[in-house]
């Protein structure tokens, strides 16, 4: 069990000291050490957030598992979509160390209360989309996860690394799908650059919104939960992304986009915050399918979940 | 550690193939194999024979992908796609066997496709060339309507496979092989939940109740021997269905008893002018299944995916 209790004043104090020496020397907090209830908090709403995105991101992958193109394209599918189900899972068991359980946080993903990734709000409209997800889309997941498996709590960290190694899979082969497609067909190609125009600037987005009015950043930066700043991250991105789109054969939608060779760094364009504000709130393309198609499996569920548990109470 | 973690980033662009999990272009899942015909077998009757049992693996794995994102818990959503994805890798090698043993069986694409022999059949065969049973066909139904018919599925493809591992045909003897031990793993999976719904609560056992009259319509098919697989038996590469009923009724009545559950009495689905699934006489589900399935693959006949 952890410890949250407020302890006597001088013990307080120490069980604090510890924390924050801790913290300080990078290392890991492990479940039962004593923290402090914000940073518990915090560390919830941002595993939670991370699951349930992993959860809501089986959906618009999911949309073309039945009309995968090849029998080896529709094996890789799956077997991504597969992928994120279990990303889910080790994030969810993340979170119950921390004492929040699976069935309270999808309660809160479905009744709206806890945020997912807004890129999922996005349909995807064609076959090179899962190409265009996989590059762009777990691309960026990368980058914003890569400094989590240095996170300062343990269960969380340890999750990270091996989501990070398939995440990178999935990178690879949403690009080698689009490499693929480029070297088909007109219209396959066609099919890239119009879905690579889609995704951008909502990939660009899942940084999340400029440092300037990311109010949360300082205090999670300071605990050692987040490592880089969102405008960092956005950076390192674009950089990544811009010689894969030349090598891709496809032209990124920023009239702006060019390199700055006295920064040693590309200078781009802003998404549109108001777009992204809207779909935070709930105003993008797919926000009620997506809610609703969670909420439609997890009620169709419950019984079979009920059976399950009545079953082993039996056996006990 | 921050150097380890972050060559992630790297080698999109590097020329070292092999971190793909999947390859990087298309490779046919016989390459390096042996696909003489052995003696005394036909080369048409066993590339159909071939299609028979990758197309059930095929039309099966398909619907059991649909639980993607919809299974009642994370761990059936990656359990029933592990399922999918062990059929979906079996029938791509027994569509890639017909299409070795007998080319003819390989619907003709326009001069120039690149799609392979797999993705012909799978993707461009019409609805009557499809060789697979009734019984993998309708709609998933509701969990309990998915196990019953994953249960008695698993047990009469395990027995099937089991038999086809001693194939004259060396080429489907190592396919059985390796599919004995997913599908063994499969049939435990549904066995145990079947159980489980049967003694779970009154709602559970009252929705399997209700799914097995459904399953059960096409069980009888599954032993109905087609003159093909009659053949197939004969010349040593396949297996006589009819021959597995007594095991599998063996394995089914002991889940049976075991879930304290009837065996269900319903009349079974009749055939089509004579005709059944093996025979290309589907039920009224695998016309939509395919009209999805293949929608993208035929709005793409030279298209490389
Ligand atoms: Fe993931
Ligand atoms: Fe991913």
């Amino acid at each position: 069990m952890t410890v949250t209790d407020p302890a006597p004043d001088a013990a307080a104090a120490e069980l604090q000291e510890q924390f924050d020496a801790v913290i300080a020397r990078h290392d890991r907090v492990e479940p039962r050490d004593w923290m402090p209830e914000k940073y518990r908090a915090t560390l919830v709403r941002q595993i939670a957030q991370h699951a349930h995105s992993e959860i809501i991101g089986m959906q618009p992958e999911g949309n073309w598992i039945t009309r995968a193109p090849s029998l080896r394209r529709k094996a890789t599918l799956l077997a991504k979509v597969q992928d994120e189900a279990g990303h889910g899972l080790y994030l969810y068991s993340a979170a119950e160390t921390l004492g929040a359980s699976r069935g309270e946080l999808t309660e809160k993903l479905i009744s709206g209360k806890q945020k997912y990734s807004s890129i999922f709000n996005y349909p995807t409209l064609s076959y090179a989309d899962v190409g265009t997800i996989g590059w762009l889309v777990d691309g960026a997941a990368i980058c914003n996860q890569v400094p989590l498996c240095r996170t300062s709590y343990g269960p969380y960290g340890r999750s990270m690394i091996r989501i990070c190694k398939e995440e990178s899979f999935h990178q690879r082969q949403g690009y080698e799908l689009l490499m693929t497609m480029m070297r088909g067909t007109d219209e396959q190609r066609a099919m890239v650059q119009e879905s690579v125009d889609r995704f951008w600037w909502p990939a660009l987005m899942m940084f999340g919104p400029p440092d300037a009015d990311s109010p949360n950043t300082a205090q999670s930066m300071a605990w050692g939960i987040k490592r880089d700043t969102n405008d960092d991250l956005r950076q390192k991105f674009v950089d990544m992304s811009v010689p894969q789109a030349e090598r891709l054969g496809v032209t990124l939608p920023d009239p702006d986009l060019r390199w700055n060779a006295e920064r040693g760094a590309h200078d781009f364009g802003q998404p549109d915050w108001d777009e992204f504000m809207a779909v935070v709130k709930g105003g993008g393309p797919c926000n009620a399918e997506r809610i609703a198609h969670r909420k439609r499996a997890h009620d169709d569920g419950a019984w079979v979940r009920e059976a399950a548990s009545a079953f082993a109470a039996k056996g006990a | 550690m921050t150097d380890d973690h972050d060559s992630v980033y790297d080698g999109l662009l590097g020329e070292d193939d092999s971190h793909w999990a999947f390859g990087t272009s298309f490779e046919d899942p016989l390459a390096g194999v042996d696909t003489t015909i052995p003696d005394g077998a036909d080369p048409a009757t066993l590339a159909t024979y071939c299609l028979m049992l990758g197309d059930d693996a095929l039309v099966y794995s398909h619907r059991l992908s649909q639980w993607a994102s919809n299974a009642p818990d994370l761990e059936d959503d990656i359990a029933l796609a592990n399922t999918a994805l062990d059929l979906l890798g079996q029938a791509r090698l027994l569509l890639a066997r017909a299409a070795a043993a007998d080319p003819s069986a390989v619907p003709a694409m326009p001069e120039g496709s690149p799609v392979p022999a797999e993705d012909s059949l799978a993707f461009f065969r019409d609805e009557p060339a499809f060789r697979n049973l009734r019984f993998v066909e309708p709609e998933n139904g509701d969990f309990a309507v998915t196990i019953a018919r994953l249960l008695v599925f698993s047990t009469y493809r395990l027995a099937l496979l089991e038999r086809l591992a001693s194939s004259s045909d060396p080429v489907l003897s190592a396919i059985a092989a390796k599919g004995v031990k997913e599908v063994a793993y499969h049939r435990t999976y549904a066995g145990r939940w079947f159980v489980t719904l049967a003694q779970g609560t009154p709602e559970s056992r009252r929705r399997l109740e209700a799914a097995l009259p459904l399953v059960w319509r096409h069980h009888d098919e599954l032993f109905a021997t087609h003159p093909v697989e009659a053949d197939a038996a004969a010349q040593g590469v396949g297996v006589d269905p009819a021959g597995l009923a007594g095991e599998v009724g063996a394995v089914l009545d002991q889940v049976l008893a075991t879930a304290g559950v009837e065996r269900p009495e319903v009349p079974s689905a009749g055939p089509v002018a004579g005709g059944r699934g093996r025979d290309g006489r589907h039920t009224e589900h695998l016309s939509r299944l395919l009209a999805e399935m293949q929608s993208v693959a035929r709005a793409h006949p030279r298209g490389q995916w």
